[in-house]
Order: structure tokens, then sequence, then C-alpha cells
């Protein structure tokens, strides 16, 4: 059994974190786990995304191939659609549909909107918005990351929900309890 | 018990050192390498691991540490290479006595670079071995190995990585530390001084030790074979990551035999060998065509060689699982085109970066003269290049700022300004600096001083708190150095000092200094959490 992940933001959104979660619980659950991530210019700013492969057999490449991802998390629109050509003919897209629009030249979003909507399994929430509302604005990419989490398969929401106290734990109780909070509010839209 | 952990290819370097008893690191931080001192920083705090000036410096002390018996890691991007040259190659020639190794970073696709440039060419132009870990694992396992052989041969050791590696997770099974190797100086000063007749010895040396090269090459565990029972139409040639994509592609399926190359030179018989049982070969390898052009060497230009010179394989860029599959002639299905509603997403000085600042303030002067040219440097600042600002004319290897400006004000340019980091200017930026006070250059310096070293991540920046001192100590006119506040509400007077210096006829430096946002805020959340 496999599961290849992109996660996909701009540089300083929090995909690393939730490449953190899903591989700790993947490390606990004994799966196989090859995660890429972008580090250094993109950082600022710019589109960044990480692969992230989870399976039961060996894994060769750290880099998926086209046409072969299972899902695409994205912590915005325009970059959940930059990865289209990774994604299986079964796969889902989860992103936020809240923009971030640091370009002069970001697409007119009626049209970027059409295009996701387009797609045959895709899954959009305002997670900023819900975030702020739920006063735990730090948090949307956890809501984000429940909302995925059923869709990952390979590992329940369970066991991804206890990696998301592991994860949190050194910063505190309120801290985990936020961020569990969080979870459970993008695994119950999900389920709706 | 077995202990495993998740570890990024740079920190399995790191803990690969570490166990294998290294007394010290020796790196100037540089994507895609940084992670491996910072690992050790962190995690081993009883090995010398201070951020050197630049990569020359680092491969020197790196080579002081190996001639007092001790093993000694020096990390840098293939880039640094270039700066550590000079000691690198003659590191070959006077041979090490604690086991050396030089981590070369490599970044295919310049994902933070300016060039693609391959390290194995040092390697090969210095006649040491190279090491080319395919994953996390051999990463660490190789690290041991390479101290090991690295002192078995007396020779540094090279071990050459690429960006997917260093920044890719997997799980990794750690082994015991050994403890450090005991101080003992080489006695041998003909191996160390390099003077004409002690070098030719020890050249004559290297060359000799070429066989045992080879033939630790030919048995190494990190070299070996998937066969096929039958003859092959195609073999392949897997060299470090580019295993990986090869082996993605599954090619025991496609009746195709793989040799993986892991240590250098080439193993030259298993190569034969391989060619004998297949009509054609395949050289997979990410970065530069060496082993390509190595193997036609071997075979002859009668074999059927493929590659990135052949064209079966992109010439420039890193490999992908894509595109070596299509080198095996295995389709791709893409059941989704690319999407329309997708631009492109450049990165960006930070909001409240005072290089934003710096860039307004040169901008707005630069508009007032017709014929200003900036030229940059190296580091967050280079995106000054982009828009909004637009504000640089030039941006080519650590330091060049000054001196392109000298070069450049030498053959009648002005104003001529050159806008270089506080990390890149003690790397390589205050030489030139001397050059341009001794001739009297007509340029205008800004150290645009952020006290860390930005673009990596935030390390700490050699110079900070000494860059006055070392401009008056390089010979420039106190009254022509100059530190202001780069924020927008001083603007009127930085703008009135770069004016007035550009009308001065001789080397000036301001020196705009305000810590870096990130680093900023990074401590103010440090502070807040221990509350």
């Amino acid at each position: 059994m496999k599961k290849d992940i992109i996660l996909a933001g701009v540089g300083g959104q929090g995909i690393l974190t939730i490449a953190t979660i899903i591989g700790d619980a993947a490390t606990t659950a004994g799966l196989n786990l090859k995660q890429a991530e972008v580090h250094g210019m993109s950082q600022r700013g710019g589109d960044v995304q990480s692969n992230l492969r989870l399976s039961s057999e060996t894994i060769y490449s750290d880099l998926i191939k086209q046409g072969e991802a299972d899902l695409i998390i994205s912590m915005e629109p325009m970059e959940a659609l930059r990865y289209l050509s990774f994604l299986n003919k079964d796969g889902w897209v989860v992103t936020s549909s809240n923009p971030f629009k640091n370009i002069p030249n970001y697409p007119e979003e009626q049209q970027l909107n059409a295009e996701l909507a387009s797609l045959p399994h895709v899954m959009s929430l305002p997670i900023e918005d819900v975030a702020k509302e739920n006063t735990m604005p730090k948090s949307a990419n956890v809501i984000l990351l429940g909302m995925a989490a059923k869709h990952i398969g390979i590992l329940t929401p369970e066991q991804l929900r206890e990696s998301v106290a592991r994860v949190f734990a050194a910063k505190g109780e309120a801290i985990v309890e936020t961020n569990l909070r969080a979870f459970d509010i993008g695994l119950n839209t999900a389920n709706k | 018990m077995i202990l495993r952990k998740l570890l990024l290819g740079d920190e399995a370097i790191a803990l690969g050192a570490i166990d294998a008893g290294i007394s010290g690191v020796y790196a100037y931080p540089g994507t895609p390498s940084t992670e491996i001192t910072e690992y050790i920083q962190a995690n081993a705090p009883e090995v010398r691991s201070r951020w050197c000036s630049n990569e020359k410096t680092a491969m020197e002390a790196a080579l002081g540490m190996s001639y007092a018996g001790k093993r000694a890691l020096v990390c840098m991007k293939h880039v640094g290479m270039n700066v550590a040259a000079d000691a690198f190659v003659n590191s070959a020639i006077t041979g090490v006595n604690g086991g050396l190794v030089v981590l070369a970073a490599d970044d295919p696709s310049m994902h933070s670079s300016q060039n693609e440039q391959d390290s194995r060419f040092y390697g090969n132009f210095a006649m040491i071995p190279i090491l080319e870990p395919s994953n996390q694992q051999e990463a660490y396992d190789m690290m041991a190995y390479a101290f090991e052989l690295s002192e078995e041969k007396k020779l540094p050791v090279l071990m050459r990585i690429v960006t997917r590696l260093a920044h890719s997770r997997a799980g990794v099974t750690i082994s015991k530390r050994k403890a450090e190797n005991p101080l003992s100086p080489d006695n041998e000063r003909t191996h160390w001084v390099l003077l004409p007749g002690n070098a030719r010895k020890q050249y004559a040396c290297l060359v000799q030790k070429q066989d045992s090269l080879l033939e630790s090459s030919e048995h190494s565990p990190y070299n070996n074979s998937v066969t096929t029972s039958e003859k092959a139409k195609l073999g392949v040639i897997a060299c470090g990551i580019a295993y990986n994509y090869v082996m993605e592609n599954n090619p025991q399926s496609l009746n195709i035999p793989v040799l993986k190359v892991s240590q250098y030179p080439l193993p030259e018989a298993a190569i034969r060998k391989l060619a004998s049982s297949c009509d054609a070969l395949l050289v997979a390898e990410d970065g530069q065509p060496l082993v390509e052009n190595q193997v036609k060497a071997i075979l002859g230009a009668d074999y059927p060689t493929k590659g990135r010179l052949s064209g079966v394989l992109p010439r420039m860029g890193e490999l992908t699982p894509d595109s070596v599959g299509e080198a095996l002639g295995v389709k791709i299905d893409k059941p989704f085109v690319d999407a329309q509603n997708v631009m492109p997403r450049p990165p960006a000085l930070c909001q409240g970066c005072g290089h934003r600042d710096v860039y307004n303030a040169l901008n707005a002067v630069a508009r007032e003269y017709g014929n200003a040219r900036i030229f940059g440097d190296i580091g967050c600042y280079t995106l000054g290049a982009l828009p909004p600002f637009r504000a640089i004319d030039s941006c080519v290897d650590m330091g060049a700022s000054i001196t392109m400006a000298k070069g450049a004000a030498d053959a009648g340019v002005h104003p001529a300004i050159a806008v270089i980091g506080d990390s890149t200017f003690t790397h390589s930026g205050m030489t030139g600096l001397l050059d341009a006070v001794n001739d009297k250059a007509n340029i205008t310096v800004v150290v645009s001083d952020n006290l860390t070293t930005a673009m990596t991540g935030g390390q700490d920046s050699a110079g900070t708190n000494k860059f006055e001192a070392i401009c008056l100590a390089l010979g420039v006119e106190p009254e022509h150095v100059h530190v202001v506040v780069p924020l927008p509400k001083n603007m009127d007077e930085i703008t009135r000092i770069i004016r007035q210096e550009i009308e001065y006829q001789g080397v000036s430096v301001i020196i705009p200094r305000r810590e870096c946002i990130q680093t900023l805020g990074r401590k103010l959340r440090q502070k807040k959490s221990q509350q």
C-alpha cells in the first residue's frame, strides 16, 4: 500500500508543519516515508511544495512521478492547481480557498475557482477565515490537515490526531488543545 | 535496540559524521548544505562547529585538524568549492593524517544558486575518492566509511550530494558513536611543506595511489549490480540519487540490468562487464555528464552510450523519475493537463526588511543620475533585482559587487555603487575593498548589515559589530564611513549621505544596519515562550 501526497503553499504558510505531523504518524505506524522539502530562496514568499511519500514497501524516489499523486493538500488555491499534472485520475485536491496575493498578475479569482471546481475530486474551504472565526489564526494549516485526513487513507484520522498532539507537545497544553480543535474542525467539515 | 530516526539527508550526514568521531566541522552556510553544520551545532556541542568566514578558511581549518590527527568534516554548497579550491586541490597533494571529508552539496536546477556546476569534477581533478550517496541511510552509513577510507588512503575524500537528497527526509537506522581520534600531529614535514621538490614527490605518490583507489571502487559495498539473466537491449549506470529514479521505474520488469555507482573513480571492470551483456548503456547522473564522457572513453566510440549528451536525458536541470522513466521507455500517464490559472510566484524580500529601505533610497538617488550602476551580490538582497525594486545591475559571485564596481569605475562608470550584505562582505568583500582603497577607486560601497546570514536561515555572521573597524583598518577614511538605520522615517538622511558619498572622489562605505526581521521575530518568540 502507498500514498503519494503533494503539499503546496506559499513560503511561510506552514506546509512543513503538516508534513511533520503526517511524518510523525507514518513513523509511529512503522510505514516507510520520504519527504522532499523546499529550503532556501523560495521560502521568502515564493511557491513551495513538499513531496510526501508513504508506503509499506521500499520507496526509491524522493520525488513523485507525474500522474501518480493520490492527494494534493494546498494552503492556497492557485498553488493547488500548480501541481495538477502530478495528480492521478482518482486523486483528490484538498485546498484552502483563501487566495494569497503577493504577485501583481494573480489570476482572476472567478476563473481560478471555476477551474478548481471543474476537478472531479476537490474539497475547498476558506481555512484562514475559519481559523480566525474560531480564534486560532495560526492553526489554519492544521484545519486543512483535518480536512484531508480521511483521504490520506494509509493512516487513520485518529493516528493523525495523536500526532498533532505529539508534534505540538513541546509548545504546551494550550497550543495542543487549540490544534486538536483545529484538526477536528477540519475533519468534521470534510465529513459533512 | 535498533534506533531509527527521521532525518533530512543533510541531518543524516551530520549524525553520520558525529558518530564517525569527528572533532570539528568547518563550513560557511550555503543552500543546500547549511543544515549539516546546524545539526552538529545543535546535537554535538563538544564538536568544534563555529561558522567560518568562507569555504577556503573552512577547508584550511579542517586540513589543520586532520594534520593534528583528528577527524574533520568541511561542508559547502557547490560554488563554495570554487572558493575552497586552492586548499582543496592541494590537500590531495599533502595528503591527510586524521580523516578528512569534504562535503559538497550541488544544486542541479539552480533552486538557490547561480550555476549547476558538478562537484564530482573537482574530485576527479584532485584525483581523490568521491562518494555519492543515493539515499539518506547511505548518507549516514557512508560517513563512517568515508573517514575510514580517508585514513586508509591518506587522502581527503569528497562526498557529493544534491539538493533532493540534502532536503528530503527518510527513516535512518543509527549505529554506535565512535570516540574521537587522539591528538597526534603529523611529523612528516616533507608531506606538508609543498616546496616544489616536496610537491613533486607528493604528487607522484598521489598518482601512484590511483590504482588502489580504483581497486577500492571495484569492491566498494556501495557500487553494486542488479543483473538480468539474459542479454539485455539496454543497461543502466545509475549514479548517486539517479539510482532512485531508475529503480522507481522498475527496471527488472523491463529486463534492464542496473549498475549502481556511488563510489568513484568509476569501477571500470564492472562497467565493461555490464556493457558486454547489453546492446547499449544509459548513464543516469544528476548534474553534468561527467560519467557519460568517462564511460565513452572506457568503452570506445563504437559502443552506444546514451545520456545527457546523447539527448535521451535533458542536458541540464535535475533528473526526475519522469525524465529517467522516459529514457528507459516508460510512458508518463497524466490524466490532468497543466492548469490555466497558474502564475509564477517568485520569492520576494520580506515585508519590513531593511534591505527594502536600502533599495528605496538607492533607487531614489540613482534616478537623479542618468548613468548610475548598482553592482549587487549574493544574499537575500539579490531579490532587489526583481520588481518592485529592479535596483541592481549585476550579481555574479560572493564579493563581486565591490570589485566589479571598482573595475567599472576604473573604466569611467559613475556613479558606481556596490551593494553587499554583512556576511558576504566578510566572506569575500574585504580583500576587494582593500584593492579599491589602494587604488582610490571612485566607488560607493553599501554594506547592508542585518546582523546575520539571512538567506540561509539566520546563521551568525562573522563580522557582526566589526564592520566600521574593518573598513577603517582597510584604509577607508573615517569621514567616509557612515552608519545609518534603514527605516522609512530616515529616508532623507540616507539619501543625503548616499548623494554626498557619490560626489566624493574615492572609496566610501555606507552601512545601513537593522536586524533581519526573521531573526528578530524568532528571538522575540523564544523570549515569549521562556516567560
